[in-house]
């Protein structure tokens, strides 16, 4: 079985982010960069499933040559390979992504494509289903698990609410993985030695069409709610904030 | 090609909410607007203020596939051409309203939680980064546009209601059994639901900030200091720290209590649409930019290792 992999490379999580001169993205020269959490949960699925069915893992990444940094660390998990899609452009819209995903892939006719359910930065939550039509493939979203079946595969989405559903379905066929569904993997010492022989395959990216969805202006949000905010020492924040649940809110 | 087309789910909630934002926004922009619901019945929805219903239906509609959603969808909005496309963001249109979109060559923005009209055109508002920036949002081309709504970014209340109710139309679209490629099984449940969040008067939750598994005692000994209930953002749940039974959010439960506290939860949209109706709000984060602070009454930007101690030894004065 053919399993890619595909992954984006985000700002780390707890980075204190500032928008850039023009207003339209945040300034990314002093951030570090980390693995799209959900998609190191599409990657663990990946592992398991050739785990489960043989086969390869290619991990298919978009974005400058930074992204190399976080394509190794996926073939340091195990991983076969990869593919990087070289662009600079950050916050172009998920159809143009996903068509130069498509074009990346052409050769490749993968039968399972992963991805996260979303990415940490933009967060459309649109680029595996989006890749699937642009394809032809049959998708599905928020994945907790995978099964192969005789003619293809079962798997299990999460609903609302705490409902779950197994849906069948041929391959191929792209799925987006809800976080959390699996225990993350680290790299081993020796998953690190190997990964600097994996191939890493640079592609440019297909000159496409214009994005139809373009960010505007970026900013911090308004406070929604006055919010109190207390000041001093934690022995001091935490009495005035019993004080005021007590006397002002009267919650407590 | 005018108006503007809402889709709405049978579940109600959200979808009023999208059919609030869908007649705002068209009278802003001086359209009318549609509904459509995927449905033998489509009264359910027609004392609404609406030109008119869609009752999207075909046998093989009677369960949700993505393919039989996307070509039934897609066949509506291409007889009346509608100029925009609301959703509500539903776990189901996340499934197939991207596919729908892009099959008609545009992009669905996902996850709005605002607008305005500038000059006659629409610019919405979305999140990004996990809550801790908001972009404007511009549609490049031509039309429909495609977008959907966050849960209480608008209110289901302010939903007009029609003078006399809106006329129903059936649409039966051309569909063929090999066209769905998915086949859907029984829908279940892993576990009954020991605890009831939503009673709680009081609600400790904890999220990421927390580091460790042997920390939730200390959340443990807050909550019963407050006389609480313990919850938790879905990664504590994920890891296996806490039951799937705490946890509050969009795919957890749905809280209102008089008090809320949030102790370590940077305060993701998908958690802040589980508890942001609580009365008061309480937020404990080392982050000043973590969105929960955005819907706090009362915040203390500090390490929680020292906050909740203190916070401990202040209540029993």
């Amino acid at each position: 079985m053919k399993i890619v992999v595909a992954i984006k490379q985000v700002p780390a999580r707890d980075s204190l982010l500032k928008v850039n001169a023009s207003g339209a993205w945040i300034d990314d020269a002093d951030l570090s960069w980390e693995i799209n959490e959900p998609d190191a949960y599409a990657l663990e699925a990946g592992l398991q499933l050739r785990e489960a069915a043989s086969g390869e893992v290619v991990v298919l990444c978009a974005g400058p040559e930074r992204a190399t940094q976080t394509i190794r660390e996926a073939l340091a998990k195990g991983a076969d390979r990869a593919i990087h899609i070289e662009t600079n452009e950050a916050a172009t819209d998920p159809l143009v992504l996903a068509k130069q995903m498509a074009a990346a892939l052409e050769s490749e006719k993968p039968d399972v494509i992963l991805t996260g359910l979303q990415s940490d930065d933009l967060g459309y939550g649109q680029t595996g289903v989006i890749l699937a039509e642009v394809l032809g493939y049959v998708h599905a979203t928020l994945v907790m698990s995978i099964e192969t079946t005789g003619s293809g595969i079962r798997v299990k989405r999460e609903l609302e609410d705490g409902w779950f559903q197994n849906v069948e379905m041929p391959l191929p066929a792209v799925l987006t993985i809800q976080s959390g569904a699996a225990k993350l993997r680290y790299a081993t010492l020796m998953g690190i030695k190997k990964a600097k022989s994996k191939e890493i395959k640079a592609v440019p990216a297909s000159a496409g069409a214009a994005p139809l969805v373009t960010l505007e202006r970026v900013y911090f949000p308004q406070k929604s709610k006055k919010s109190q905010i207390f000041e001093g020492s934690p022995q001091e924040t935490a009495a005035q904030l019993v004080e005021k649940l007590r006397f002002e809110a009267r919650v407590l | 090609m005018s108006g503007i087309l809402v889709i709405l789910e049978q579940t109600q909630g959200m979808s009023i909410e999208a059919l609030a934002a869908a007649q705002q926004i068209a009278s802003e922009l001086g359209q009318s607007v549609f509904a459509a619901i995927v449905s033998n019945d489509g009264q359910s929805v027609a004392a609404y203020k609406l030109d008119k219903v869609h009752a999207v239906a075909h046998p093989l509609l009677a369960e949700y596939t993505s393919d039989g959603y996307k070509l039934a969808l897609k066949q509506l909005i291409e007889q009346h051409r509608p100029s925009g496309v609301l959703f509500p963001h539903t776990y189901q249109v996340r499934d197939f309203a991207p596919a729908l979109a892009a099959s008609l060559g545009r992009v669905l923005v996902s996850d709005v939680i605002g607008h305005r009209v500038e000059n006659g055109s629409l610019v919405l508002v979305r999140q990004l980064f996990q809550g801790k920036l908001n972009a404007d949002v511009r549609f490049q081309g031509d039309g429909p546009w495609f977008a959907s709504i966050q849960a209480g970014a608008f209110r289901a209340e302010n939903a007009v209601k029609g003078d006399a109710s809106a006329p129903v139309e059936t649409l039966t679209p051309t569909l063929e059994a090999s066209q769905i490629r998915t086949k859907p099984l029984e829908r279940f449940r892993e576990s009954q639901r020991a605890v009831d969040l939503g009673a709680a008067e009081r609600i400790v939750s904890v999220g990421r900030g927390i580091r460790e598994q042997e920390n939730i005692a200390l959340i443990e000994d807050l909550a019963k200091a407050m006389g609480a209930e313990l919850a938790a953002s879905r990664p504590i749940c994920d890891n296996g720290w806490l039951p799937m039974e705490r946890q509050v959010g969009s795919s957890g439960q749905t809280v209102a209590p008089k008090l809320y506290v949030a102790v370590g939860i940077s305060g993701a949209i998908q958690h802040l649409v589980g508890m942001k109706g609580s009365k008061t709000i309480v937020a404990i984060n080392k982050d000043p930019e973590a969105p929960i602070f955005e819907v706090a009454d009362y915040g203390i930007v500090g390490d929680l290792f020292q906050t909740v101690p203190a916070l401990i030894e202040a209540l029993k004065k």
